[in-house]
């Protein structure tokens, strides 16, 4: 288990004071401007050094896409956004971040600016998390007022300013371009990539989109250094993470362990194991609504990490850990996540706006049993016909929870559409 | 939305207050000049506030105006953004999470507790216009489900007692608690801390 001195947010639960005074007292803000001397270079080389892989769900290297940014401006401005359009069902851990220990993210806010040659960064946060972005607004104008950002930010002769967009509620812009086309005064619909944000991004400038906590730990990283971040996990699946358990678990919590850590150890240690013990368990969604499920079996020794989870068809996403017990329909769990697929479809692309509204509707005959065993099959391949064929990835999300309850519950939706044909001859 | 609401008038005209239209133009100034159009969310909203909860058509077309930017622009936006309400709606608007993480933790019986407390059903208006019952997508606070959003607020770990118990409190002018509502401080375990629980984790 990972040691509280390797702790990274170490206000995550608010117990402590979490603005400036606190957050000075918990390391925070400590030598900034001797990571910003140290020079552009030195800080993008040291993020890739750490491993550190992207918080958001994509796990992309945070140092890699930093050095897509060009070195030089070609006259446009750089800037940076921040991802805390936290949405993906079961993702409530930017939340904490914002409220309870707020200057990791907007010291990091400051390194990750430089490092990219901005001196601009939108924090871009959803609509509902009102009095998050209070906290969080409170503690960029408290870091205004302590000269920590700003003009010649922390003494360091960069400048830098520090701005909150807030959402108005739509899951789609968590995608980056289309949380970019909504700072813009837009609706929230991907762009087609290329060109990526690296090259034209916000204003048609270079720009960086990074999650809240990917920002939130560099400043950590530098300051302890690239070597003791890549000690902790595996290789390629460095660091500490914040992991959300929720659904039946005895003490549903958030809280930061070791990349890697043993997904039934983590349930076990921290969210006091299964409602009803270990063998009580159906299945875990294990990194947000957008990831396939894995049975009981799988769960019994997948480590929490990118590659450990993909290796089983499924993904670390954004970490948010669902479990559920032998008590869930999990028919009717999977539907009610196309439902919210069709939700937010954004309706740009027709696989993805017509696709997302056929699998819910054929969801909701499946929790029924309201359908032909041939259907199971059929909506498989309807799954397959939205995957991979739409702009943004949503079109994928919405494919493979269905896709991850055929592959291991087809015995389920086969039984609930036999007994539903028994129970109409009857 | 309710019957009672469905033939809702639109106003004719609309305008900031002197004190909001301060709050427009800070919000104009976050971006780079002739970048107006990227406030016109944040406008939308300080408008929906300062007219009861919702957002009439004349208010779209004043910021739009006050943007320079053409109304269908504000149209898309409004229409698109689920927060908008383009529709009056309660004085207390209860919205309910009832994505997966709150199903699995009982958000039906939340449901069930707010529609019979209030005597309404999904989607609809109280006759005094104090509360409108919303089912929601995730709102983001999955470790303390099930859970609702009143207005501004978050109201976390909910059983049926306590939303009612809150629903309660809201119709006698009371504040109720926000936040958990059982003894939790945010998103740490119930049991007791399993981390953060050395001194290497206190200031």
């Amino acid at each position: 288990m990972l040691k509280d001195q390797d702790r990274i947010f170490t206000n995550i639960y608010g117990l402590h004071d979490p603005l400036l005074a606190g957050a000075k007292s918990r390391g925070d803000w400590d030598g900034t401007k001797d990571i910003l001397a140290k020079g552009r270079d030195w800080i993008v080389s040291n993020v890739k050094e750490s491993g550190l892989r992207g918080r958001g769900g994509a796990g992309f290297g945070t140092g890699l896409k930093w050095s897509f940014m060009p070195k030089e401006s070609d006259g446009r401005q750089h800037y940076l956004v921040v991802n805390a359009d936290e949405g993906e069902p079961g993702t409530c851990k930017d939340r904490e971040i914002m409220r309870h220990d707020p200057h990791k993210l907007v010291e990091g806010c400051l390194v990750a600016s430089f490092a990219i040659g901005a001196n601009t960064a939108y924090i871009y946060v959803r609509g509902e998390f009102y009095r998050e972005t209070e906290v969080l607004q409170h503690a960029i104008d408290e870091a205004y007022e302590d000269g920590l950002i700003g003009e010649n930010a922390s003494g360091s002769g960069w400048d830098f300013e520090l701005y909150i967009h807030r959402g108005m509620g739509a899951y789609i812009c968590g995608e980056e371009t289309a949380l970019i086309e909504s700072i813009e005064g837009k609706k929230g619909q991907p762009r087609l990539k290329p060109p990526f944000p690296a090259n034209k991004g916000l204003y048609g400038c270079p720009s960086t989109v990074n999650n809240v906590e990917s920002i939130a730990v560099i400043p950590e990283i530098l300051r302890r250094g690239a070597v003791w971040f890549e000690s902790l996990g595996r290789p390629n699946n460095t660091g500490t993470k914040l992991f959300n358990i929720s659904g039946h678990v005895e003490q549903p919590c958030t809280v930061e362990e070791e990349m890697s850590i043993p997904l039934k150890e983590l349930i076990d240690k921290h969210a006091g194991g299964v409602r009803g013990g270990w063998d009580n368990l159906l299945a875990i969604i294990p990194g947000g609504a957008s990831v396939p499920c894995l049975t009981k079996g799988v769960c019994e020794t997948v480590l929490m990490d990118f590659d450990s989870l993909k290796e089983q068809g499924s993904g670390l996403g954004t970490a948010a850990i669902m479990v559920m017990d032998k008590s869930t329909d999990i028919i009717a769990a999977i539907s009610r996540l196309s439902a919210f697929y069709q939700h937010e479809s954004c309706g740009q692309c027709t696989p993805c706006r017509e696709g997302t509204g056929w699998m819910s509707r054929m969801m909701a005959r499946m929790v029924a049993g309201n359908a032909n065993l041939e259907e199971i099959d059929l909506l498989e391949q309807v799954t397959r016909q939205v995957e991979g064929h739409t702009i943004c990835a949503l079109g994928d999300a919405a494919a493979w929870p269905i896709q991850g309850l055929i592959k291991n519950f087809r015995p389920e939706l086969e039984a609930r559409i036999e007994q539903a044909k028994k129970n109409a001859v009857a | 939305m309710s019957t009672q609401l469905e033939n809702f008038e639109q106003p004719d005209s609309f305008e900031f207050t002197l004190e909001v239209m301060e709050m427009a133009k800070a919000h104009i100034s976050k971006y780079p000049e002739g970048r107006q159009a990227s406030a016109v969310m944040a406008l939308l909203d300080l408008a929906q506030r300062q007219h009861d909860g919702w957002l009439p058509r004349a208010a779209m077309d004043y910021v739009a105006d006050f943007l320079g930017i053409p109304r269908i622009e504000a149209y898309e936006v409004a229409t698109f953004y689920t927060m908008y309400n383009l529709e009056p709606v309660g004085k207390n608007h209860v919205q309910v999470c009832t994505n997966l993480p709150c199903w699995l933790r009982g958000s039906d019986q939340i449901i069930e507790a707010a529609t019979r407390n209030l005597g309404i059903e999904v989607g609809e208006t109280t006759d005094d216009g104090m509360f409108t019952i919303s089912a929601m997508e995730c709102l983001g606070a999955c470790v303390n489900a099930p859970m609702m959003q009143i207005n501004d607020d978050y109201y976390e770990d909910l059983d049926e007692i306590s939303t009612e118990s809150i629903l309660t409190e809201l119709k006698l002018g009371q504040t109720p608690k926000t936040g958990s509502q059982i003894d939790r401080k945010s998103c740490e375990p119930i049991g007791g801390l399993t981390s953060l629980n050395s001194d290497a984790g206190s200031d």
